[in-house]
């Protein structure tokens, strides 16, 4: 049959309209399915009408479409507009992520900070330490130079003897107070198990007495040692000796040596 | 112009995929596409307001609990539903004992539905349709009325009408061509 007269024959119509009999609407779906010309027809044919027919619908309210759902059990309440709803579901969810983020962001800040507290806490206890190291040193350097600084001191420069020329010391020795130092500054660090052993000499007949030993020497930056009250000593001379020092001086380590 | 749902460009086969995935969004399309429609065929036959959306509800519940009953090869999809509104409209008055239905169902036609422009669901729409069907001649709101609205036969039609049998589907496929025409369909 010439599709085109089926068409004009307005049976399409009466298809869509839901007229025809069992027979006629397997004739006509059959047709459709095999001309595609047919099919587009019935579909502008079935717009026309629902389009017609909708615009006559009175109003029906939106809590028909609930209760109807209702009776379904469709428990999914979507109203018939629900793009504006899921839209701020989703600004919900948004601004919970970004809170969310906010939070883990802060709580890192949090833990940065804290970190930071105990490290400037630390700083700040090492800082005070070498302050306290610092402050003893300078009262030491004080003390030092106080002692030197001294006008009733007698000064006694030691030269370098045969042992080591290059080395050098001084004796302060104040006669009023009694106190004698020594700075042993130009003097070579002592090897190990060695000392300095400091000795008032008279000298006719040469008599050495020991006054004392330059203990801790690597430890004492100044270099200048307190030892004991001379008495009248003509003389002064500092020898190299074992650790714990020699009831006599050993002569071939005599490294210096000065006259009052 | 006319209403028209969000979902007009939704086929009808994309549709029944949907429905019979059991889609819960599927019955928010086929309501939004064809709750309209069915409702004013439904108020055409059952006069009343409140019945009317008693039978709307009634219809979808057996649509979406009859699916598996439709037959492609039988019809399409709308003509299937459209039916189902006719039947269960058709079902209400004879259970509502109305003496003479017939009569009733010819007393007036869907052009009727407009006196209540201020229940419209869009005014703009009503305009459109206004125009339309000054334009549309009252034959055709006649024919279009008894076989689309009230499902008369051809036969039925053409005694109403007192046209011959064979003049009615032709009249009618010219009424759709106009409607279709203003439509741009």
């Amino acid at each position: 049959m010439d599709t085109k007269e089926y068409i004009e024959s307005g049976i399409l119509e009466l298809y869509v309209y839901g007229l025809l009999s069992e027979a006629e609407n397997i004739e006509v779906s059959t047709m459709a399915k095999n001309h595609p010309e047919i099919n587009d027809e019935i579909i502008a044919i079935e717009k026309g009408i629902v389009a017609l027919s909708s615009s006559f619908s009175p109003f029906h309210s939106v809590a028909n479409f609930e209760k109807i759902k209702a009776k379904l059990e469709l428990k999914h309440s979507g109203v018939i507009e629900m793009k504006p709803k899921n839209w701020s579901n989703y600004m919900g969810w948004a601004a919970a992520v970004v809170l969310l983020i906010g939070i883990g962001f802060q709580y890192q800040k949090l833990g940065q900070t804290n970190d930071q507290i105990v490290s400037i806490g630390n700083e700040k206890e090492k800082i005070t330490k070498e302050l306290n190291f610092l402050d003893q040193k300078n009262k030491a350097v004080e003390t030092s130079l106080a002692v030197i600084r001294d006008q009733k001191n007698t000064v006694v420069a030691l030269s370098g003897q045969a042992v080591n020329p290059k080395s050098f010391a001084k004796v302060y020795w104040n006669k009023e107070t009694k106190v004698v130092y020594v700075d042993a500054a130009g003097l070579p660090e002592p090897p190990k198990g060695m000392v300095y052993q400091v000795w008032a000499l008279k000298l006719n007949p040469l008599t050495p007495t020991s006054i004392g030993l330059l203990a801790n020497f690597d430890t004492n930056n100044q270099k200048i040692f307190a030892v004991q009250d001379t008495g009248n000593a003509e003389a002064f001379g500092i020898t190299l000796e074992p650790a714990g020092g020699s009831l006599s001086p050993t002569m071939e380590k005599l490294y210096t040596l000065g006259k009052v | 112009m006319f209403a028209t749902t969000k979902k007009e460009n939704m086929t009808q086969d994309e549709l029944l995929v949907l429905i019979h995935q059991k889609d819960e969004k599927a019955f928010t399309y086929l309501y939004d596409m064809y709750s309209k429609s069915l409702f004013s065929v439904i108020n055409v036959l059952v006069k009343n307001r409140e019945e009317a959306e008693d039978v709307l509800q009634e219809v979808f519940v057996k649509i979406w609990k009859n699916i598996d009953s439709y037959n492609e090869s039988k019809g399409r999809f709308y003509t299937w539903i459209l039916n189902i509104a006719r039947n269960t409209s058709i079902d209400k008055l004879r259970s509502k004992n109305f003496n003479d239905s017939q009569k009733n169902l010819s007393s007036d036609n869907f052009v009727h539905l407009l006196d209540d422009s201020n229940k419209m669901v869009n005014k703009i729409d009503t305009i459109g349709i206004q125009e339309f069907i000054k334009k549309l001649k009252p034959k055709c709101i006649q024919i279009i009325d008894l076989l689309f609205f009230k499902g008369y036969t051809q036969q039925e039609a053409s005694e109403e009408l007192a046209i011959p049998l064979g003049t009615v589907k032709t009249q009618n496929r010219n009424c759709i061509n106009d409607l279709r025409l203003y439509l741009k369909l």
